[in-house]
């Protein structure tokens, strides 16, 4: 029942999470990209002020997929980083929190691309 | 043209569908949690073999941006973008997405000015940002403990 | 304020003595789906890159038209091609091969009708006997040069609309075959204020309502007196738009008036938002439809009306707005 209800609240938060991206697009201006980038500084605000770990404990994997966690991800790194290098770690713990996620995005789109050519949507409703 | 820009602006306005926010906003909902479901159950299956939770939690992504640079090879994430709007956008799985998709686009344009260069075309502003925004964060709490 | 009000030519001599057509997949799966002369199902049929496909495009769309006259490209004096690609590529690319004098033009989704306006007028002149128009867009060429990679996930606004992947050639000499080319008017830059790359019908319509008009004024015509107005790619804003502008003027044209963006696809079946868009559009529309029907006499006299949204990836992140422009060029059976 426990691990139901965690499933309940990722799903819930998760999905509120990309449900308030898909308002800013319907009834804002704001392109996919600038949306994707104010997440991130959204996460690592929330996480400085401490906001986003209650999320998490909550919801889990519901708020650390959506980019927001990725933000927390860099605020908790520097965290970190400064507390064990002082003013220096300012300048590691966000690259260092971050390192999984940005280089297995740019090893996989390298491999992807020596697969894969880009190609034509298909175009149905 | 016997119109002024601000008159011609105020019909576009009205002549101009909306968007069936009524279907976007729900499917963005179910999408993007299943996304989070998923990768919930990554989470605890990862904690369950032994990872730590920070370990656990950078396995996850890693088998999220995998799975994401797949389907974009299999030209599949478009496909549920196309229905999904932000469900598909907010999660790790979109940022990958946005870093896979220029590599297969631009690799024709050579493998170095093209794919290489061009990857971050859409996630590089996500970098930028977030990393900056970090560091601001890093400086003032290095203040704060020196206080 | 004086405005330019431009002049209407008038043609004697220019007849479209053929055309050709070529579309992809997802115009094949349109409406009009089984009248275009070849389809290209993968996009790309033998090209390696999509620039090279569009070109592929530009080169069939003439070879199907020289074809149907009985034409080798020796005979052909004179080319105007354009397409939406920078420095107009598809065309350079497409009809290298052929060694035909050639003019590059660039009228974004209005090029088709700048073709057939200045071949009519080589051809009327004299100077020439057989000159062509032909254009092409690419959605997969469009789409990496203007807006995203292709398997991007992006989220498009219900105001978008979808670039075909198509390409129209005519062949215009001096013939008592119809369809002529009876008038034309040239469209001036009207520039609306709109912002919005995802808009680009709204952004046009300003330019189609004064050409239109002025076409309409320089000829005493109304739009009864057509059997069809036909805008290249305005598509559901734009046309809506269109209408709103002429209601202004207590005109009415909706009876008359059919959007090449509208047709070519299905909208109701087919995800392409507002309608289609780009100079393969109503190029393709014209030489796979309308002109069929104007040379067996079933339209007898047609207006139309190519509009090119001039936009620019880099005006438009400045935050400027998009020029529009419109040409008329009337079609008739006698």
């Amino acid at each position: 029942m426990d691990l139901f209800l965690d499933y309940l609240w990722a799903f819930l938060v998760g999905g509120a999470l990309c449900a308030i991206g898909q308002v800013l697009i319907d009834l804002t201006k704001l392109t996919p990209a600038r949306i994707l980038t104010s997440y991130v500084v959204a996460g690592v605000v929330l996480g400085a002020l401490g906001w986003y770990d209650p999320i998490i404990e909550v919801a889990g994997g519901g708020a650390t997929v959506p980019l927001t966690g990725f933000g927390n991800l860099l605020a908790k790194g520097v965290r970190r980083a400064v507390d064990e290098n002082g003013l220096l770690g300012a300048f590691m713990g966000g690259f260092t929190s971050a390192a999984v996620g940005v280089s297995a995005a740019i090893f996989f789109g390298l491999i992807a691309s020596l697969f894969f050519k880009s190609g034509t949507k298909i175009n149905e409703k | 043209m016997n119109i002024s820009n601000q008159e011609y602006g105020r019909i576009v306005k009205r002549v101009s569908p909306p968007s069936s926010m009524t279907k976007t906003i729900p499917m963005a909902f179910v999408v993007g949690g299943a996304i989070c479901v998923l990768g919930e159950a990554l989470l605890n299956m990862y904690g369950a073999i032994g990872f730590s939770q920070d370990n656990a939690g950078a396995m996850t992504s890693l088998t999220l941006i995998f799975l994401s640079a797949l389907l974009t090879g299999l030209k599949l994430y478009d496909r549920i973008a196309q229905h999904a709007g932000a469900g598909t956008l907010v999660p790790i799985t979109g940022f990958a997405n946005s870093v896979v998709s220029p590599a297969l686009e631009f690799k024709s344009e050579g493998y170095v000015l093209g794919l290489g260069a061009k990857m971050f075309i859409i996630a590089g502003p996500v970098l930028v940002y977030g990393i900056s925004a970090s560091i601001i964060y890093g400086v003032i709490y290095y203040i704060q403990t020196l206080l | 304020m004086s405005v330019c009000e431009g002049k209407t030519f008038r043609y004697s001599n220019a007849s479209i003595i053929s055309y050709g057509s070529v579309a992809g997949s997802v115009e094949s799966e349109g409406p009009f789906g089984d009248e275009f002369d070849e389809i290209i199902k993968d996009n790309k049929g033998s090209a390696q890159t999509w620039e090279q496909a569009e070109a592929l495009f530009q080169q069939k769309a003439l070879k199907h038209a020289m074809d149907k006259a009985n034409l080798v490209p020796e005979k052909m004096d004179l080319v105007f091609a354009g397409d939406l690609l920078n420095q107009c590529i598809g065309s350079s690319c497409g009809l290298k091969d052929y060694y035909i004098p050639f003019f590059g033009i660039f009228g974004a989704c209005s090029t088709f009708a700048e073709g057939l306006i200045l071949a009519g007028a080589m051809v009327n002149a004299g100077y020439v006997d057989n000159a062509a128009a032909v254009t092409s867009s690419h959605y997969s060429s469009a789409e990496r040069q203007f807006r995203f990679p292709l398997n991007y996930g992006g989220v498009r606004t219900p105001t978008a609309q979808w670039t075909a992947t198509a390409a129209g050639a005519a062949i215009i000499s001096a013939s008592q075959k119809p369809p002529f080319i009876k008038a034309a008017t040239v469209g001036k830059i009207e520039d609306m204020g709109i912002t919005d790359a995802n808009n680009m019908g709204a952004a046009m319509s300003g330019a189609a309502y004064d050409t239109i008009s002025r076409h309409l004024k320089h000829m005493s015509s109304h739009p009864e007196d057509y059997d069809a107005i036909i805008t290249g790619d305005l598509g559901e804003v734009g046309s809506n738009m269109l209408y709103e502008l002429f209601k202004r003027d207590g005109i009415s044209i909706e009876q008359h008036h059919k959007d090449c963006g509208l047709m070519i696809y299905d909208r109701e079946k087919q995800d392409v938002h507002a309608g289609g868009s780009g100079c393969g559009c109503s190029a393709s529309m014209m030489c796979g439809h309308f002109l069929k029907h104007v040379e067996n006499g079933d339209l007898k006299r047609i207006l139309y009306v190519a509009t090119g949204a001039l936009m620019s990836p880099t005006i438009v992140q400045q935050g400027e707005s998009i020029p529009g422009v419109a040409h008329a060029v009337e079609i008739t059976y006698k």
